[in-house]
This record gives C-alpha cells, sequence and structure tokens, in this order.
C-alpha cells in the first residue's frame, strides 16, 4: 500500500494514465488507458487457456451430459463442422446489423447535431428520445413482423430504434459540451458556422460520439440476434433457436462465440478509432 | 533593435495622428437573467499605430468585453469600434485575438493548431514564415506535441505564433500570462516586447498585473468596474528594450503606486 505513493512524482494536476478497463459506458474507458504490454497479452492468453482447459477437465471429470454443457473441443469442432452452413447466416446477421446500424447512427449523429443548435427544441425533444432510448424496441418485432414478413426489413428497423438513440443520447451530450473561448477563437479567425461545427464542435464532442457508436452497436447486435430468435429462418439468431430445440448444444455454443466474436470485434473497431480520434481526452 | 519599426504615426505628434483603433462612446449590456449588467459605459480609447497599450483594472470591470468588442467577437450596444475608416462589427483579418490559456485545441498537434486559422481562411500555411516564428519563440522541432504534452508557456508561445503567423496589424491580448508562474511569466514579458519591437504590431493588452503593464507598455489605460470606463491613461516612458531588472528601481515603484493609488481613489 505505501509504495503506491512513494512511488509516484507528485504532480497532482497531471492526469494519471488510468488502466484499461473494460466497461464502455464512461468517456475516458474509451480514449485512455496505454497499449497493453507483452506480459499482459501473455496473461491474457493464459487465463483463456486456463478457463477452456479448466472447463474441458472439469466436464469430463463431472460427467456432467454434453446437451448441458458441451465440451469446449466439441464446441471448436462444431465451428469447423458447421462453418459452411453457418456463414450465410452470419452474413445475413452481419447485414442487418450493418444497415440497420449506419441508418440509426446516422439518424441519430444528425438529430443529436441539429437539436444541440436549438436548447429550446432540445427540450421538448429529448423526453421522447429518452422513451426510445428506454423501450426495448426488441417488443416492436412482432408488429413489425405483422408489417413487413419474415425478411429482414423488420430486422433492421428494429436495430436502427435500438441503436439510433443510443447514438444520439451520447453524441448531444457531447455537442452540448461547448467551449465558448475555443468557438470565439475560431470566430475570431473568420470562421462561420459550419466551419466552427467542423473544426471546434464534432472534434470536441469525438468521445462522447464514439462512445455513442459503441453503445449502439452493442445494443444493435442485441436486437439483430433477438429478432431473429422471434421469427424467420435466417440470421445467426434464428440458429439459436434451432440448435436448442434440436439440442444440438455445441453448434449452439459454437453460434454463441460467434456472436461475442462480432461484439468483442466492435469494442476493439471503437476502441482503436478512439485511440486515434479522441486520445487527446486522456 | 533600437531602430525598430514603429509605425510613424505614433512619433509625429500627439495632436495629428490618425489612430490605428478608435473605439467610440462604446456602451455594452449584457441581459441577464438577473438583470442588465453594464460592462462597457461610453468607454472611449484611441489606439495608435505601431504603439504597446496596456489596459488594465480590477477583475470584471469589462476589460475582456472591451478586447471582446475591439476583436468583433461582441456586438456594442451602442457606440462604435473603427479600424482606420472601418467599422468593426465582425472579426477582421487585420485583428487577431490572443486568449486566456492558449486556447490551443487539444486535439490537434501544435503544428496544426498553427495551421487553423489557415484552414479557416482557406489558405496554404506560410510555412517557411511558422518555423522562423517557432525558432523566435523556442518551439522548434515540438511540432508534432500535442498541447498536454507542452507545459503552460510553451502553449501560450504556441498560441501566439498561431496568432502572428497569419500577420495581423493589430494584437488584441486578454490577459495572456495569467495562468503562468512569476517565472514564465516574465520571461513571456520580455518575448512579447522583442516580438513588439521587432514586428512593430499595434498591440492591445489586457492585464490585472500593475507591474506587467508598466513594463510592456507604451500607455496604461486604467478601467474602473461597474460600469467599465476608462478613468485615466499614463504614459510610461521607460526606455527599451526594457529588462526585468528595472521592475524594481525606485522610479518603476513610483509609477506602480501611482497607478494603483488611481484604482483605489475610485
Amino acid at each position: 500500500m505505501k509504495n503506491t505513493l512513494e512511488d509516484r512524482i507528485p504532480e497532482f494536476n497531471r492526469k494519471q494514465d488510468s488502466d484499461d478497463v473494460a466497461g464502455f459506458s464512461g468517456l475516458t474507458s474509451l480514449t485512455s488507458g496505454r497499449n497493453r504490454t507483452l506480459l499482459e497479452i501473455a496473461a491474457i492468453a493464459l487465463v483463456a487457456v486456463v478457463i477452456v482447459g479448466g472447463a474441458e477437465l472439469l466436464i469430463k471429470a463431472m460427467e456432467i451430459p454434453h446437451y448441458v454443457l458441451p465440451l469446449p473441443s466439441q464446441i471448436a469442432a462444431a465451428i469447423v463442422a458447421e462453418w459452411t452452413f453457418l456463414q450465410p447466416h452470419l452474413l445475413v446477421t452481419l447485414y442487418e446489423l450493418g444497415v440497420g446500424f449506419s441508418i440509426g447512427a446516422s439518424i441519430g449523429f444528425l438529430l443529436a447535431a441539429i437539436i444541440t443548435q436549438f436548447p429550446f427544441v432540445e427540450k421538448i425533444v429529448t423526453p421522447y428520445i429518452l422513451l426510445l432510448v428506454t423501450t426495448p424496441m426488441l417488443a416492436l418485432v412482432p408488429l413489425l413482423i405483422l408489417q413487413f414478413g419474415f425478411g429482414s426489413e423488420p430486422r433492421i428497423i428494429a436495430v436502427a430504434l435500438a441503436s439510433g438513440p443510443m447514438v444520439m443520447i451520447n453524441s448531444a451530450t457531447g455537442f452540448r459540451r461547448v467551449d465558448l473561448a475555443k468557438i470565439a477563437l475560431a470566430r475570431s479567425f473568420g470562421a462561420n458556422t459550419f466551419q466552427i461545427f467542423t473544426k471546434i464542435r464534432i472534434p470536441m464532442a469525438m468521445p462522447m460520439i464514439l462512445v455513442g457508436l459503441l453503445v449502439g452497436s452493442i445494443f444493435g447486435l442485441l436486437t439483430t440476434v433477438a429478432a431473429e430468435m422471434v421469427g424467420g429462418a435466417d440470421g445467426l439468431g434464428s440458429r439459436l433457436t434451432y440448435y436448442s430445440s434440436m439440442v444440438r448444444m455445441p453448434q449452439f455454443f459454437a453460434v454463441i462465440l460467434l456472436l461475442a466474436t462480432i461484439g468483442i470485434s466492435f469494442y476493439a473497431f471503437f476502441y482503436w478509432v478512439g485511440k486515434k480520434w479522441a486520445g487527446w481526452q486522456a | 533593435m533600437q531602430s525598430h519599426a514603429r509605425g510613424g504615426a505614433a512619433q509625429t505628434g500627439s495632436s495629428e495622428f490618425e489612430p490605428k483603433m478608435r473605439v467610440q462612446s462604446a456602451d455594452k449590456f449584457y441581459h441577464t437573467a438577473s438583470g442588465d449588467v453594464h460592462a462597457l459605459d461610453s468607454v472611449d480609447l484611441d489606439v495608435r499605430d505601431g504603439e504597446f497599450i496596456c489596459v488594465i483594472g480590477p477583475s470584471g470591470c469589462g476589460k475582456t468585453t472591451l478586447l471582446w468588442c475591439m476583436a468583433g467577437l461582441h456586438d456594442l450596444s451602442s457606440g462604435s469600434v473603427l479600424l482606420g475608416q472601418e467599422r468593426i462589427v465582425s472579426p477582421h483579418p487585420e485583428i487577431a485575438m490572443i486568449f486566456q490559456d492558449a486556447n490551443l485545441l487539444p486535439w490537434r498537434d501544435l503544428i496544426r493548431n498553427i495551421y487553423l486559422p489557415f484552414e479557416i481562411k482557406r489558405v496554404k500555411p506560410d510555412i517557411d514564415r511558422i518555423q522562423k516564428l517557432l525558432a523566435q519563440v523556442g518551439l522548434e522541432g515540438f511540432d508534432r506535441k500535442y498541447p498536454r504534452e507542452l507545459s503552460g508557456g510553451m502553449q501560450q508561445r504556441a498560441s501566439i505564433v498561431r496568432s502572428l503567423a497569419v500577420d495581423p496589424s493589430l494584437l488584441l491580448m486578454d490577459e495572456p500570462f495569467g495562468a503562468l508562474d512569476a517565472f514564465t511569466r516574465d520571461e513571456m514579458n520580455l518575448l512579447i516586447q522583442s516580438i513588439w519591437m521587432e514586428t512593430g504590431k499595434t498591440i492591445v493588452f489586457v492585464t490585472h498585473s500593475i507591474p506587467e503593464a508598466i513594463f510592456l507598455a507604451d500607455r496604461v489605460a486604467v478601467m474602473s468596474a461597474r460600469p467599465g470606463r476608462i478613468t485615466r491613461i499614463f504614459d510610461i516612458d521607460i526606455p527599451r528594450p526594457r529588462t526585468i531588472d528595472i521592475t524594481t528601481t525606485p522610479s518603476f515603484i513610483g509609477k506602480v503606486l501611482e497607478i494603483k493609488a488611481s484604482i483605489e481613489s475610485r
């Protein structure tokens, strides 16, 4: 305990490099944190090996039936064996997620940018946006299916409705962080409203915009999968329903692994973008 | 150094000069929820071409308001600001502003901070000129550093380069060194004096430090608070270049006390 104080140079005004945290709701988690050292990466890999290997041994030793918990080796084998069958479903899921998220995020971002310019409008609109944020868009899926059938459209709409408001409230928080001095600076050099927007307001809001995009993409993924589980015969979500009804647990977990990979990829992507575009926040 | 350009006009006699900037019976009210604030009350100020004038006064006396109106960032409630013959109602390319706390953009490295005015004006940055200025203020080799990696003094030097790079003829400085420690502040004052002597720019410098004002200025304008008005203008005739040593001479201290008394008598 003593060393934590004594080993540090007492510069209290400097912000400390915070260690990497996995949360994504905070501002700093995206933008701060140093790169992992080789040792840390090795340790993370080691933990994975211990967990996977341990699960394998434990499940075998305790003779847990495979329809309850499949062996990690069975899951790995299932991914390989089922790949050609799962790939089109993966592409459907990625397509729905990509299109829905793009539409939702664009609208959310634009609305945030416009609304924050007019405080009165913002006050009127915010409760409705909160309503959209807090309402599980999933509840709308059966309704949307009635309207649009079992294709991709209802899912894309649900994804857009789930991710858009997330992007919007976070971006709006970012756009609200106005620094009058910086706007005055740009103005003093003759900047017009559009230049102030692109050169001051957007970079300033960037950390929060990225948080919004990350949270929105994760919400989008959840909604895609859940919407696919509700109805339809394609997409990874429908495979979850299918495999669980057939009690094919290795395949079921293989799909979950694929979904987790998509989620982690989003996180890694936005983390990387955050380092690049919002690293100044740290 | 001694034969620096002083823009001529300032030396051709005090009665017959064309001021660089003329503030005429400027009034400024801010309308706030708790009532109107009378920030400027019929302020008249002539800024001579090539001079270094300091505006001094207690906090909240309207110094910054006056400067922002001179920069065209604020509208006056009545009265006018003239640059030569031209009425200033919006930012003007001949005028550059230097802000408190450097005001660098934290998401841009030093060189891209300096490019900002060029991007806004959509002209190619004059890289030779910028490098020369950076060398002059001792910032060569820091191009790619981000503001958080620079000390307060270095940040403010970068912001001075940013403003000088677009070659304005009038520099408005709003308590630029207020947040710096005393040593850095002395250093910056010497630097700004030498920049002023070499470039012959007209500088309006707002501060709340009387010694700083006397050290830098040809003239010190004293402002009173609420409503803000200019109560007196002192001529400072200490020869240049001035050194930090002169700030301890009896005549300098006498001047400090004189100006202090004129503020307190209000």
